[in-house]
């Protein structure tokens, strides 16, 4: 009953805050309560019993998106309050029933959707697959190249990114109090300790390197706008931190071939150190890419130091 | 055992006094200076409170250690988020109330 009542509370509360971040005057307002949603929409992953997702939402979408948006406002000119979204009748004619056709069609998705799913072939397989929990075996090795092909999109993006212009350097950020950038250099090792421990807890509990690496970044964000940190240099030493991830998985896919296996099948003897090797490289690769979004551009070239 | 359990429920039921208190203070007090002020003793004592409470009753001093590091964590998060709003509204000649 009490938890009935609590997942009415959770809806009610994504729906409210999701219409707040849709159509709040002010564009602040919306993006904190679209940093809000996330964290609301996280805590209605746990009560569906999925912490993998639960996780990565929060960091993810509460945290680095959230920062993305507020740094995208800050450079906005600062207009005065858009004007309020106004829904005129022919609208509610068009997309009423639609998205109640959309929601109908969902509804009868799920409920055609073969009931145990593929779980019971993961379960079996995982004896070979090098971790004991089923997210991260189906991650790093039953579809690795799912996730290969998500990292290369990220990779992808970051490039997008530095070649539609250079990044403004926010050399020295304006900072109100002193406390701020102690308190980011403090807190570092920390954010440093939690992505350790979720990249050892991925191979036997929900964790893993995407989360991992949503937490690096977050404190390499928190670094860069508390002015605790300098800023990014565009050198060899970003550069290959920013492709370990994609160069790693290739190595390893490619590294099996030559044992006589096919692309991607790690030999079950090895699969454990190898998801571990690639969980490593990949979480250091999100971290530094996601940092890279965030600054928005290419940095500065690195200064030669013998110049 | 059923001591210490007893006194942690009572540490949070305790905390969330403190939480119940803040909550009203920052909707009815009249200016940022004085919502910051109720904040921080919901953010501080409350879940101070609510945290020892929970490593009372926690299964290993591990677990316990790791509630004191959130309130730990959380407390110097929350006084840093503090003084960068007071200051900022300051810096932006916010009058305090009543001055």
């Amino acid at each position: 009953m009490l938890a009935l009542a609590f997942d009415g509370v959770l809806a009610l509360g994504l729906l409210a805050v999701a219409w707040q971040a849709l159509h709040s005057a002010d564009l602040f307002r919306a993006v904190i309560s679209f940093m809000v949603f996330g964290v609301l929409m996280a805590v209605a992953w746990v009560r569906l019993q999925a912490p993998d997702i639960a996780l990565a939402e929060a960091a993810i979408s509460a945290g680095i998106t959230g920062a993305l948006l507020l740094s995208a406002l800050g450079r906005l000119p600062s207009g005065g309050p858009r004007p309020p979204l106004r829904v005129g009748w022919q609208e509610v004619l068009v997309w009423g029933p639609l998205g109640a056709l959309f929601v109908l069609a969902l509804g009868i998705t799920a409920v055609r959707l073969p009931a145990p799913g593929l779980g019971h072939e993961v379960h079996e397989a995982l004896a070979r697959a090098g971790a004991e929990n089923p997210v991260t075996a189906v991650l790093m090795n039953i579809r690795a190249l799912d996730t290969l092909l998500e990292v290369t999109i990220l990779l992808l993006a970051v490039v997008v990114g530095w070649s539609f212009r250079s990044s403004v350097s926010a050399a020295a950020a304006r900072v109100p109090s002193p406390a701020l950038p102690a308190l980011a250099r403090l807190v570092f090792p920390v954010f440093l300790l939690a992505a350790g421990y979720l990249l050892w807890a991925g191979t036997h509990a929900p964790g893993g390197a995407f989360p991992a690496g949503a937490v690096i970044a977050a404190g390499g964000v928190l670094l860069l706008l508390a002015g605790a940190a300098p800023a990014l240099e565009n050198g060899p030493p970003l550069r290959w931190a920013l492709a370990s991830g994609v160069l790693a998985f290739l190595l390893v896919a490619l590294g099996v071939m030559l044992a006589g296996q096919s692309f991607f099948s790690y030999p079950p003897a090895h699969a454990r150190g190898l998801i571990a090797a690639l969980e490593v490289a990949i979480s250091l690769a999100i971290g530094f890419m996601l940092i890279a979004l965030y600054v928005g551009g290419e940095p500065a070239l690195r200064r030669r130091r013998w110049s | 055992m059923a001591l210490l359990h007893n006194l942690g429920t009572l540490l949070v039921l305790a905390g969330i006094g403190f939480f119940f208190a803040g909550t009203v203070g920052l909707l009815r007090f009249p200016d940022v200076y004085t919502r910051l002020h109720a904040l921080s003793k919901a953010d501080n004592l409350g879940l101070g409170l609510v945290c020892a409470g929970l490593a009372l009753q926690a299964e290993s001093l591990a677990l316990g250690l790791k509630f004191v590091l959130i309130w730990v964590l959380v407390l110097l998060a929350g006084a840093t988020a503090t003084s960068l709003i007071a200051r900022t509204a300051l810096a932006r000649g916010v009058r305090p109330w009543g001055v």
